[in-house]
């Protein structure tokens, strides 16, 4: 039976052949999972033609949802920026006790998920919460109104930055921010002239990462804004609603503009990457 | 000034030659504390007045064992897939040269970037029955939307990069030598698959598995569009904690969301482990 002929004539056939079945395999499953349903919301939201998805995008409570998303997003960035240049530059330059686990902290709301971190807020802040009464007796409102939101979006996108930056300013190491200390440059001045254009294109990632996290926050915004239309309801919560209520075209309007910001992103992603490396 | 303090004092000396300390420190606590601590201390003290025994009876009754079992073996059917899915991704990403090859790579990260209601408002109008899929599914007697696959299928399409991502780079750094030395000992494709690349990027398959299972467990904007969210039925454990602080049970709600965190803390460990020993094995390669 040519037990030696057959593996050396059937091997190179067979190599031939099994790249084109995965590839083409990875591509119909990529198509059926990813791809088709991308396409789909545009379809969805352009499928009455253009007017109508004007019409649903000017709805007042969208006009209102798209806003608000923008208002968080202003709020969170510059925080986030910050609060992440800090923690990196404190964990980089710096050995103290607690070190590590400052490090762990600051990452744990990549491991908590984003709708136990609003039950956690929400158990803080809420009528019955470890603060709900002293805040009730102020008369300050944190729960189902924009420092909520705010709030627990920080949360969410907290770790970006940090994340970030910190590698690269470990890597860069002190030199040359030491050097143009001995210089006589002032602290301020050290920060601005020497550490910021190099950790500029990271810290940019971390901003933009973050704040597309912002925009698209769903399960965390939910729980602490209560959804009130008009008023506490952001993008993504107004997809929901607009589901709910039956209006799909309108639900994919809305989903339409998220789509496009994240295709945005992606695009910036692959730009600063590719400046980065 | 304890002994540890003078011990300290020329180390520390040394290391604040830059400035910033107290700044940097102030502002990151304080960002700690009020964001990140003050809730999860919250959470882990409202768990805590509850006490364990009545701890274990909303663990155990009918409708939290219900919401655990189907969020736990959806994440696992999702898994499963991601696993299969993201192997074949990036072996195919890594190992072929083809047209189009750079775009296939970029739409692994759609789902990241795509916010969760937005993919589970996509993924509820396809597979409803007059949708693309659900036209196809329906005719067959398969549905989809309200039953544990739709939950299944939300959490696989928010949780596809992380196999892929982590297997990639593991793959494109592997030495060709033994696979070559393999084939030369007259080794069939599948064999040096088998037993000379799969063993070395098991362990990066294994960490991207844990998180990919991880997150799906976490999985809440696109599971609910697509769910029915049915009590006993299709409804996930986090939204159940939802339900629970939506009718001021904040106990019960507590009690869900720390067995969650636990799942989770757990998973995390597991991942880390496995990371640890990752590195350990190939720091001398």
């Amino acid at each position: 039976m040519m037990p030696a002929a057959t593996p050396a004539t059937l091997a190179p056939r067979q190599d031939r052949r099994a790249p084109l079945l995965l590839i083409g395999l990875a591509v119909a499953l990529t198509l059926f999972i990813v791809v088709v349903p991308l396409a789909y919301i545009f379809w969805r939201a352009l499928s009455q033609g253009f007017a109508v998805f004007a019409q649903n995008i000017m709805a007042p409570d969208t006009l209102h949802a798209i806003w608000l998303t923008t208002v968080v997003a202003v709020i969170t960035l510059p925080i986030n920026l910050v609060v992440g240049i800090s923690a990196a530059w404190l964990i980089a330059r710096f050995t103290f006790p607690g070190r590590k686990l400052l490090l762990t902290i600051i990452e744990l709301p990549f491991s908590i998920s984003p709708i136990i971190a609003g039950v956690c807020y929400l158990l803080l802040y809420g009528r019955q919460g470890l603060l709900g009464p002293t805040l009730a007796a102020g008369d300050i409102k944190i729960l189902f109104a924009l420092p909520g939101i705010v709030l627990v979006t920080l949360f969410v996108t907290g770790p970006f930055v940090a994340r970030e930056v910190l590698p690269l300013m470990q890597a860069q190491g002190s030199e040359q921010e030491q050097a143009a200390l001995t210089l006589g440059a002032s602290g301020w001045q050290v920060f601005r002239r020497v550490t910021l254009p190099n950790i500029r294109w990271a810290l940019l990632y971390g901003a933009v990462l973050a704040t597309a996290r912002a925009v698209g926050e769903f399960g965390a915004v939910s729980v602490v804004s209560g959804a009130i239309r008009g008023q506490t309801n952001t993008l993504p919560l107004q997809i929901e609603l607009l589901f709910n209520d039956l209006n799909i075209v309108g639900a994919f309007a809305a989903a339409s503009t998220l789509t496009l910001i994240a295709l945005v992103v992606l695009v910036l992603k692959t730009i600063i990457e590719g400046r980065t490396r | 000034m304890s002994v540890a303090a003078v011990i300290d004092a020329p180390a520390r000396r040394q290391k604040r030659v830059l400035p910033g300390f107290g700044l940097t420190m102030g502002l990151t606590l304080t960002y700690v504390g009020i964001i990140v601590l003050l809730p999860v201390i919250a959470l882990v003290l409202k768990g805590a007045e509850i006490g364990p025994v009545r701890f274990w009876d909303i663990v155990t009754a009918p409708r939290t064992l219900a919401a655990l079992r189907l969020t736990i073996t959806a994440a696992a059917l999702a898994t499963v897939f991601n696993a299969l899915y993201g192997l074949l991704m990036a072996w195919v990403l890594v190992r072929y040269r083809f047209p189009g090859r750079r775009l296939l790579d970029a739409m692994m990260d759609i789902p990241f970037a795509l916010p969760t209601a937005v993919a589970g408002l996509a993924l509820t109008a396809l597979f409803s029955e007059n949708g693309w899929y659900g036209a196809i599914l329906a005719p067959a007697g398969i549905s989809v939307v309200y039953t544990i696959w739709g939950v299944a299928i939300a959490m696989t399409f928010t949780s596809i990069p992380f196999v892929v991502r982590t297997v990639q780079p593991i793959l494109e750094d592997l030495d060709h030598s033994q696979e070559e030395a393999a084939r030369t000992l007259g080794a069939t494709p599948f064999q040096i698959f088998a037993r000379v690349i799969f063993p070395a990027i098991l362990p990066a398959f294994l960490i991207g598995t844990t998180i990919a299972f991880a997150r799906s467990l976490g999985e809440f904007g696109a599971v609910i569009f697509i769910a029915g969210n049915l009590p006993m039925k299709t409804e996930i454990a986090s939204l159940l904690a939802v339900i629970r602080l939506e009718e001021y049970d904040y106990n019960g709600a507590a009690a869900i969301a720390l067995t969650l965190v636990a799942i989770a803390l757990v998973l995390l460990a597991l991942s880390n482990w496995l990371q640890a020993r990752l590195t350990r094995r190939r720091v001398p390669a």
